[in-house]
């Protein structure tokens, strides 16, 4: 198991063009598989448009406290890129007046920004309806300053949404780490005590289920029941819902595919899994994604293979939501992750 | 014409047997779509009995096929290879349960 970044291993794909290279090359280049641009034009989705703003997503950094295998973020405890309280003033400025009614936070980890409990609390008082944490689970027991996390996302009345690949020890920690499962276990019953995810609790608590893999997730319903029975025989913990999460062939989990042989495999169980119905609610088309240092995308992907939106507003501190929906997204093949089977998004299916 | 019989590359292909024969090939493939479909047993629990059946019939294709359902579906290395074990007992058992039929002549034939 790794225990740094690409960036810091300076492995050739933590550049972004070469993964790009990648994705445009190979088997798409010699037409054995359709590029993603020609497979949406078949069914007129060609170019693709967002529709309302729902979701604002904000990376808040890439530091992390896990390095995981899957990781599409590249993130670990070498990365230093980290929101400064300066670009985190024009988020709020922006929260304040969007109409999107989902505020996202990820990362990275992003309760290890040293401003993260400054950004919760301003953000909080714009009052957006659904206010999100992406947790990793192991950061709350990873120091004592996190202990008291549980309690602070309570009195926010933040929606956290934490990571699980499996519910049993081996596959968890093979995907993040050796003790993972355990630390995330103790972090779920200290979720289910102040009150998150109990039946009728308005304190949500979901969990994303990413495959530990070269393959596609299962059927997401029958995935949560699996994972509800488990976690309830075994460890007493209840939760809401499971999102189920495609990985995406970028960063790691793409350095992974190259390494283990699977690249063309999965492009292939991707393109076969290609479905239109999923185009039509794709995340992009609802989402803003600000990276750590202000820099819009159509999606935490996209953000990650630095593809800024095809936009003349570009950056936070100028942001304005008529002009910057007025625009057309930019596509590659890593976006044959989202339309797969049911799809894939940060919430989950989509079709 | 490739050099060996089996080639991985030629499960993508699977789908393309209706091409020489279409209306049984898309009978068949409708059917095998509904079979594995959720119904008194799970879509889980037909996909570990496809597992042992694709070992019993010793065949490779299926073999990927249902690791990597199993995979999908969440289903752990234990219980597919208990799921393998219990194909391969039938199989065995299938064999030594003739030694009965052994008996039966060497008794018969036998003063």
């Amino acid at each position: 198991m790794a225990t740094k970044s690409l960036k810091a291993r300076h492995n050739e794909l933590a550049e972004k063009n070469e993964q790009l290279k990648i994705l445009n090359g190979g088997i798409f280049e010699e037409g054995e598989l359709p590029y993603f641009k020609d497979k949406i034009g078949l069914t007129g989705h060609f170019p693709l448009r967002p529709k309302k703003l729902e979701i604002f997503q904000i990376n808040l950094g890439y530091m992390c406290n896990q390095v995981c295998e899957h990781c599409h973020v590249d993130a670990g405890p070498d990365r230093k890129e980290i929101m400064t309280r300066e670009t985190m003033q024009y988020c709020l400025e922006v929260i304040r007046n969007t109409g999107a009614h989902t505020l996202d936070l990820t990362g990275g980890a992003p309760e290890m920004n040293p401003d993260f409990r400054w950004f919760v609390e301003e953000a909080a008082k714009a009052g957006i309806q659904d206010f999100i944490v992406r947790s990793n689970l192991t950061i709350i027991r990873a120091n004592k300053k996190y202990h008291d996390l549980p309690e602070f996302f309570k009195k926010h009345n933040v929606h956290v949404v934490s990571s699980m690949p499996h519910y049993t020890r081996g596959k968890t920690d093979k995907q993040r780490g050796d003790g993972v499962f355990d630390k995330s276990i103790k972090a779920l019953q200290e979720l289910n005590a102040v009150g998150y995810g109990l039946p009728d609790s308005n304190l949500k608590l979901d969990l994303v289920y990413n495959p530990s893999g070269a393959f596609l997730p299962g059927d997401q319903v029958a995935m949560e029941r699996d994972f509800k029975k488990a976690l309830k025989e075994d460890f007493d913990i209840q939760f809401h819902n499971l999102f189920a999460i495609t990985n995406l062939p970028i960063s790691r989990f793409l350095d992974y595919l190259i390494a283990s042989d699977n690249y063309e495999d999965y492009m292939y169980a991707l393109v076969e899994a290609y479905n239109p119905m999923a185009v039509e609610n794709v995340m992009c088309t609802n989402t803003i994604s600000v990276s750590w240092d202000g820099w819009l995308y159509d999606c935490d992907f996209n953000q990650m293979l630095d593809l800024k939106v095809d936009s003349k507003i570009k950056h936070i501190k100028d942001y304005n939501e008529d002009i910057l929906n007025d625009r057309d997204i930019i596509i590659s093949q890593h976006c044959y992750g989202c339309t797969a089977g049911a799809g894939s998004s940060c919430q989950g299916t989509v079709a | 014409m490739a050099k060996s019989y089996y080639d991985p590359a030629d499960l993508r292909k699977f789908g393309k047997i209706t091409e020489w024969s279409e209306e049984i090939g898309t009978k068949f493939f409708d059917y095998y779509g509904k079979v594995f479909e959720e119904g008194a047993l799970s879509a889980r629990e037909k996909s570990l009995i496809a597992l042992a059946v694709a070992h019993v019939v010793k065949c490779p294709y299926c073999i990927d096929a249902y690791t990597k359902d199993g995979l999908q579906k969440g289903i752990t290395k234990e219980e597919m290879m208990e799921a393998v074990h219990a194909g391969a007992a039938i199989e065995s058992g299938a064999t030594l349960v003739h030694g009965v039929q052994m008996m039966n002549k060497y008794d018969k034939l036998s003063m």
